[in-house]
């Protein structure tokens, strides 16, 4: 079988991939974005039966998905999960609906919303992007002082999406959070990322660590990939003094060359039999 | 093999086993670049930030 790995950038886990589809007998197919172009309703046929989408930003990894299906390949993920996890609202909604502990979280549209948002959330709250990843332009805002100053700001920039406020609860982290691994069908594995500054991406510093497994960490997991319309996801978890475990984020483009390593689980293989969908 | 930077102009060494999308950097002026291709043959550009979609 001939499986694309279509991706934007060539880091460790797209290399990883590439030696896992080699290592499981079936044919690489690298698809550099940025050196080609995808047809979609012309010439001839793609030359791959499976996509692997790596593409780090969610508008080309939907863009490339999206062409993929319809032209037949088997893609994963499916261009609506990475639509869903590409956008924090819509997978704050979806995990709500689903009943999955997730953060108290509100959508203004002005900044007088927002603070009323804020005060029906209790502070201290988050305000994010809706999209955009590695914990990037979060901010955090003690009380209403604080919030004001970063809407003022957000306000600012000249985008529609500037005008969207999402404000989340903020939870108090132990020091550290979960970053687990899964499908609609499986818990693959997890790990703690260990930071003592609130944002614990990795890419921005924090240690990984290897977590405890648990029937209650597994279960949370397979919930959650169903809830965004399943595939192989990599979802963030906070770990609340009341509420114990609560799903804050999900990706659906995600790295785990820090908890393959640390770990010692072939993630990029497990990826690679899902996309197979082995075991279907 | 070898590259242009597009930045100084200087040649830049690829790897024999290069692939589209790999980062490198210059040797003379230091600047990131991204391996791409272009009918066969790998040129390099300057790396741009990737990812983060702000809703432009």
């Amino acid at each position: 079988m001939r499986i694309a790995l279509v991706y934007e950038r060539l880091r460790e886990e797209e290399r990883q991939i590439i030696r896992a589809i080699e290592k499981l007998g079936h044919e690489p197919v690298p698809l550099h974005l940025n050196s080609n172009f995808l047809p979609i309703n012309h010439g001839e046929t793609f030359g791959a039966e499976v996509a692997v989408i790596r593409a780090m930003s969610t508008a080309k990894a939907h863009a490339s998905a999206i062409t993929l299906s319809s032209l037949g390949v088997r893609v994963v993920n499916l261009p609506d999960v990475i639509a869903t996890c590409g956008n924090k609202l819509v997978t704050t909604a979806r995990l709500s609906e689903a009943g999955i502990p997730t953060p108290r979280t509100a959508v203004a549209f002005s900044l007088d919303g927002a603070l009323e948002a804020a005060e029906s959330i209790g502070y201290p709250v988050v305000v994010k992007p809706v999209n955009g990843s590695w914990g990037r332009l979060v901010s955090l805002a003690q009380d209403e002082e604080e919030l004001r100053t970063i809407l003022e700001h957000r306000e600012a920039i000249p985008s529609p999406y500037y005008r969207i406020h999402y404000i989340q609860e903020f939870i108090r982290k132990p020091g550290r959070d979960i970053r687990a691994y899964g499908t609609e069908k499986s818990f693959i594995t997890a790990i703690y990322r260990v930071s003592e500054h609130w944002v614990t991406n990795t890419a921005r510093g924090a240690r990984a660590v290897p977590a405890e497994p648990s029937e209650e960490l597994a279960d949370l997991v397979i919930r959650t990939a169903r809830a965004v319309g399943g595939g192989f996801l990599g979802i963030d978890i906070a770990e609340d003094e009341e509420r114990g475990l609560v799903v804050i984020e999900v990706n659906a483009v995600t790295e785990y060359k820090n908890a393959a390593r640390v770990t010692g689980v072939d993630i990029a293989g497990e990826l690679v039999r899902y996309a197979l969908g082995e075991g279907e | 093999m070898e590259a242009e930077c597009p930045i100084c102009g200087s040649p830049v060494e690829l790897p024999d086993d290069v692939m589209a999308g790999e980062l490198l950097e210059c040797p003379s002026c230091g600047a990131t670049l991204e391996v791409y291709e272009q009918d066969g043959t790998f040129l390099l550009r300057e790396a741009e930030e990737i990812g983060e979609d702000w809703g432009e």
